[in-house]
């Protein structure tokens, strides 16, 4: 029987290709470009990691890389405080306020809700690494429209941490570098990876906003 | 061999002109951030009166190189002196953030009517 194994390399190929390409949505900014959003709200992140210390870590991550991308974002603290006067504890609550209210309160355009998948410590077999994963999604304030969703990862032993040894080296090396990570909160310096990876601009990220020079310029 | 070196070559070239195109940033950061952090984490813990300190030490140095500070950073410092009972600074702060960024002009309108209704 012929086998025509051209052809099957040739499908298999193409199938190979339109895999690529699927996992390579491009979204849709027709609705982030007419909302011209100045100014972003960013919420306390919700916490889905076990580490409580998550929300507050990646919250103080935020500000820098989407003022860079050229929005007004709100003094972060400052309005965790407000939600706290305002009898709002914790992040759970603080996502259910209605956009009415925000836009009242806070006069934003633009709100971005944050949460927290991953924080800390990630056990594998042989080593355990800091890892902090967050996605995102960009509200309209106004239409409560969806404006851009994303999400990133960042872990401390990018680039390998293979250094030898054997399996017994290799699990004394977990060992220690767990002990020594519990120390202090090593996650927040993943997380400052994690959000500019999330929010800086880049292909499917953020756009530009208007306190950038490249505002509405320069394609992502 | 000569193929490998010539890689070795392209690859420095790279990264030698990926650090040329990194855009300057637009405001000078300081320990914004940090005090954020600070503010919340147990383990770093600074005292409210160090954080202002250190705010306000960045804020000297943006204006020697005259670079502006982050939006946020006039209504957090002023967030700090109203903890420590420096009212008359939180407002002065507050205003400033509406003047630089006139974005959080309802927002700093708001704090500023709470403070002085009483």
């Amino acid at each position: 029987m012929f086998i025509p194994y051209g052809r099957i390399g040739m499908l298999a190929s193409l199938l190979l290709l339109t895999g690529c390409l699927a996992s390579q949505q491009n979204i849709d900014y027709t609705a982030f470009r007419e909302s011209k959003p100045r100014s972003i709200l960013v919420l306390p992140p919700l916490n889905n990691s076990p580490d409580v210390r998550a929300t507050y870590s990646v919250l103080s991550t935020v500000t820098q890389p989407l003022a860079e991308d050229g929005y007004y974002v709100f003094p972060v603290a400052l309005v965790d405080q407000t939600f706290k006067e305002n009898g709002l504890a914790n992040a759970g609550e603080i996502h259910q306020v209605s956009l009415d209210r925000l836009r009242e309160i806070f006069g934003v355009d633009a709100i971005l809700y944050i949460t927290v998948m991953q924080y800390g410590s990630v056990y594998q077999l042989l080593s355990s690494e800091i890892r902090v994963t967050a996605n995102a999604k960009l509200v309209d304030s106004r239409t409560g429209q969806l404006l851009w969703s994303g999400a990133a990862t960042a872990s401390d032993s990018e680039g390998g941490n293979n250094s030898g040894g054997g399996l017994v080296g290799a699990l004394v090396y977990a060992l220690a570098k767990q002990v020594a990570g519990s120390v202090g909160d090593q996650g927040h310096t993943v997380a400052h990876v994690t959000s500019q990876r999330l929010l800086q601009i880049r292909p499917n990220g953020l756009l530009y906003g208007p306190l950038s020079p490249f505002y509405e310029k320069t394609e992502p | 061999m000569r193929t490998m070196t010539r890689l070795i070559l392209f690859l420095l070239l790279a990264f030698v002109f990926a650090g040329c195109v990194r855009k300057p940033l637009l405001y000078e950061w300081g320990s914004y951030e940090d005090q954020v952090y600070a503010m919340y984490s147990d383990t770093g813990k600074v005292p409210v009166e160090e954080q202002i300190e250190n705010l306000e030490r960045d804020y000297q140095a943006a204006r020697s190189v005259n670079k502006p500070v982050p939006p946020g950073y006039h209504a957090h410092l002023g967030y700090l002196y109203y903890q420590v009972g420096k009212a008359d600074q939180a407002l002065q702060s507050f205003a400033t953030e509406k003047t630089l960024f006139p974005e959080s002009t309802r927002y700093m309108d708001l704090l500023i009517s709470r403070m002085t209704r009483t």
